[in-house]
């Protein structure tokens, strides 16, 4: 049978949170709670990761939504179900920037090791998917950390890149469990985005 | 299998290779100058191709306890009591397939849109048009297993954007899309059979070939409508990759 072609992708709009993240712009008593406030991390070896998403004019994209999914802090991805209960690693997390200041900040843990191409193991990174008013395709990309300085040197992904633009991918680490990267969807500095 | 084994685990795999390459000619280019947000928001360098990994294949599962009764009845999900949403009462159904046609189940479907005036529930939108009270203006289902999904709804207005001096939106529902890995993922829209905004959107326009322009075209489906009460449209989405070859590949790594 002949392959079917994948739906085409259009842009989320400047609205996209009536439909992920309800709440947050106001549309009370549909869902209980907005999907994937958190990956479900908690307690102490809890890491908040911060930043801003910029356009091509250095403009922060305030109505932009991230989707983060990652391993466990053992670099499992074999996780929990998202569902009404909470406090269980899903993995998951959905965060819409701030509208007034474009900042995101999510909530989670370390992601661990998880296994690359032909044996080798992954620097541990969370993945992000970017979507906003005037990005047509969602933006696939991957969050490293700075204090993973051998990992992230032997990691399989991050070799594929070329040397100039990796930082673009480290996020620097700022005080005791946090983390701070700025997105750059456009320009010197650009961010690399992925194709998978 | 273990109980939440619906993820590829150690599969690691060639880029394409467990989900064929994304046809980035059938999708819209990310600068479009015609739709002028896309031209500072659009990577100028090249998307750097990578294998799928763990992290590429893997990708949240969703309970069925996630979804309430009314999640997919936009007609009532917002409004008071005794109350439903004013406009032109519809049913959008249809499946969600991967491309070699087969039903993709338990996939979250989200979807949002405009009132029937063509308003929107944002804090950032000013459009004159009121807002309707009893309609929020989001609902959510997962995938049966055959892959299909309903929602009840009302039609969308179109409205007038910022882009050239007098650009408008056809009618159209936003849909957001999880299959089962994270290269799956999906947010698209929906526009309505004959609408005639549709060719003259440069939203639309981002996409090139005339058949995939129709891919996202809903049908009106008389034999899915409920007499007295609703109109049907049929709606089917495709997602990256085939099931089996993905299953195939859970069941190696689990
Ligand atoms: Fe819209």
């Amino acid at each position: 049978m002949a392959r079917k072609k994948e739906s085409p992708s259009q842009t989320a709009g400047p609205y996209v949170h009536i439909g992920l993240t309800p709440n947050f712009t106001g549309i009370r008593g549909v869902y209980a709670s907005d999907l994937g406030k958190e990956t479900g991390a908690a307690g102490s070896d809890a890491i908040t990761l911060t930043g801003t998403v910029y356009d091509g004019a250095g403009e922060a994209v305030r109505d932009c939504l991230i989707e983060f999914s990652q391993s466990d802090g053992k670099g499992s991805t074999k996780l929990s179900k998202v569902g009404r209960k909470t406090g269980k690693f899903t993995g998951f997390a959905r965060v819409p920037v701030n509208l007034k200041t474009g900042e995101f900040r999510l909530k989670t843990v370390k992601p661990g090791m998880v296994a690359g191409p032909g044996g080798s193991l992954q620097a541990p990174h969370v993945t992000a998917w970017i979507v906003a008013r005037g990005v047509n395709i969602g933006l696939h990309t991957r969050i490293y950390f700075a204090d993973e300085a051998d990992a992230n040197a032997a990691d399989p992904v991050l070799s594929l890149v070329p040397k100039s633009r990796r930082k673009t991918l480290i996020a620097e680490k700022v005080a005791k469990n946090r983390y701070r990267i700025d997105i750059r969807l456009q320009g010197e500095d650009e961010t690399v985005f992925f194709d998978a | 299998m273990a109980k939440e084994t619906r993820r590829a685990q150690t599969a690691t795999a060639k880029p394409g290779a467990v989900f064929p390459l994304r046809d980035r000619k059938w999708h819209p280019k990310a600068y479009d100058p015609g739709y002028r947000s896309s031209i500072l928001r659009s990577p100028k360098k090249k998307l750097v191709m990578i294998p799928q990994t763990a992290s590429e294949l893997a990708g949240p599962v969703f309970g069925h306890d996630l979804i309430g009764n009314k999640d997919n009845d936009l007609i009532t999900n917002f409004a008071r009591s005794g109350k439903s949403a004013i406009g032109e009462r519809i049913i959008v159904h249809g499946r969600v397939l991967d491309e070699q046609g087969r039903g993709v189940p338990d996939c979250l479907v989200e979807i949002w849109q405009a009132n029937a005036g063509g308003r929107y529930r944002h804090v950032n939108e000013s459009y004159i048009a009121p807002l309707d009270p009893d309609f929020g203006g989001c609902g959510r289902t997962l995938t049966a297993s055959d892959g299909s999904y309903r929602f009840a709804t009302i039609r969308p207005g179109p409205y007038p954007w910022p882009n050239g001096p007098n650009d408008w939106r056809p009618a159209h529902i936003h849909f957001s899309l999880f299959g089962q890995a994270f290269t799956q993922r999906l947010i698209t829209q929906m526009y309505f059979e004959g609408d005639p905004l549709i060719p003259r959107c440069p939203i639309v326009r981002t996409i090139k070939d005339p058949k995939a322009i129709q891919q996202l075209v809903a049908k009106l489906d008389m034999d899915g409508t409920k007499p007295m009460d609703s109109l049907a449209y049929r709606f089917d989405i495709v997602l990256r990759g085939a099931r089996s070859t993905l299953f195939e590949n859970r069941l190696e790594g689990n």
